[in-house]
């Protein structure tokens, strides 16, 4: 996909072009005329991020954890060694973590601090998980963050928030919904949401199947 | 730094609202934005450390008043223009104006695989690691006025050592240009009233992942 500054809008349906847009166009501009990079490159990671790098990845990633108890063991005990075995993502990055729910325990990630997030298995974050309210409540009152998703825990769940504070990145294994007993991993993979992998939703039940 | 940007536990945020069926990017510069970041990150123009940073030291009401890639656009601009890869001017004419400085690296289409994945942050570590797991701690309180990954939530409260993460490039240092010194990672795990107080739900716990120099014995 070429970048050609001079008459592409391809992205902008011919509106007119914003503040921020003319001021990133700048900043592009300079850093390729000075030969620092290549709008070629840009038009590459974009294309990675928008079709390629996407919470599908770890949909597949949780759906083989159900499914095979020995990926499971191997996903909790490194889950950058684990994921890195699939070959389902090109390049893992180190320090990923699996932290598993149970009846007992519903996990929740953030990053307070910033927006640190699991790129490789999740994608971008929303921009919720990088917004105020979440950064703020999620590590004081995570039971009304959970309820502005709709999700309501029993009274005597424990939960784990886990502020991603390091190059660590974690990433949640939710529990297997009931009634998918003999499931592929392909099938189960379409109950796994990206929120219930962040811990601010739960899977998908069994009729919900795609 | 006790800036805007440590937002654990403050108040006054509102509602987390979900948007259904978001898109990756909601306008092309975000995408041209994060690429443009990635980019000068992989040739070598800052550390993940001093990209932070660089966030960090917007002014509290920038920081609010912008989205999330507002912001990366602003520190973009800083960090060329601070880091003399690019003039003010150069960026206000929308074009190159003076010779480009030498990088390490230029970012060709080839290097791309390259910023697609994290970077390795582990290290040799200089010394034996000084906590165990099941190990109780303090944090320290600091009020450091560059970088720092302790959440002040956190600063000053007892925790327990859950795991050793391994040695890491310790973001302290590394934002301030001072070097990797790496140190020893800890995941510690607060009780949620050792935090809030003692009306905090009892079924909550936080953890942190810690760099040893922000702990010490409880």
């Amino acid at each position: 996909m070429a970048h050609d500054h001079d008459h592409d809008d391809h992205h902008e349906h011919g509106s007119e072009l914003s503040e921020m847009q003319l001021r990133v166009r700048a900043l592009e501009t300079v850093l390729a005329e000075k030969g620092y990079i290549d709008p070629a490159a840009l038009d590459l990671i974009v294309e990675e991020f928008e079709t390629r790098i996407g919470p599908h990845n770890g949909a597949r990633v949780v759906a083989k954890a159900w499914a095979d108890p020995a990926f499971k063991h191997a996903l909790i005990e490194d889950a950058t060694k684990a994921v890195r075995s699939l070959g389902l993502i090109n390049r893992v990055g180190d320090h990923l973590i699996a932290v598993e729910n149970t009846p007992k325990l519903h996990n929740v990630i953030v990053c307070t601090l910033c927006s640190c997030y699991p790129w490789e298995v999740l994608g971008l974050p929303p921009v919720w998980y990088k917004a105020a309210p979440y950064r703020s409540r999620a590590v004081n009152d995570p039971r009304g963050v959970l309820a502005d998703f709709g999700l309501k825990l029993p009274a005597d769940t424990q939960i784990r928030v886990w502020d991603s504070t390091a190059e660590t990145r974690f990433i949640v294994l939710p529990m297997r919904p009931q009634g998918t007993e003999g499931w592929s991993e392909e099938k189960l993979a379409t109950l796994v949401t990206r929120d219930c992998m962040i811990g601010t939703g739960l899977p998908r039940n069994s009729a919900e199947a795609a | 730094m006790d800036g805007i940007h440590d937002m654990g536990g403050m108040h006054g945020f509102g509602k987390v609202e979900p948007e259904l069926n978001e898109p990756v990017f909601h306008a092309a510069w975000e995408g041209r934005c994060l690429a443009l970041n990635r980019a000068m990150g992989v040739i070598g123009a800052w550390t993940i450390d001093e990209g932070r940073s660089g966030i960090e030291e917007l002014p509290p009401q920038v920081y609010l008043a912008h989205s999330y890639y507002g912001k990366w656009a602003l520190r973009l601009e800083n960090m060329i223009i601070s880091r003399g890869l690019a003039g003010a001017d150069e960026i206000a004419a929308g074009h190159a104006l003076h010779p480009a400085k030498s990088m390490k690296r230029k970012l060709g289409v080839a290097d791309v695989p390259g910023t697609l994945t994290r970077g390795s942050f582990g290290r040799q570590p200089p010394a034996p690691a000084r906590f165990k797991v099941g190990e109780r701690v303090r944090t320290k309180v600091i009020h450091p006025a560059t970088h720092t990954r302790l959440p002040r939530y956190t600063r000053g409260r007892v925790g327990t050592i859950e795991a050793l993460r391994g040695c890491h490039v310790f973001p302290d240092t590394s934002a301030i240009g001072a070097g990797e010194n790496p140190q020893w990672l800890y995941t510690v795990v607060f009780e949620g009233r050792e935090l809030w107080g003692e009306n905090t739900d009892p079924t909550l716990t936080v953890s942190i992942d810690a760099f040893e120099p922000y702990l010490d014995a409880a």
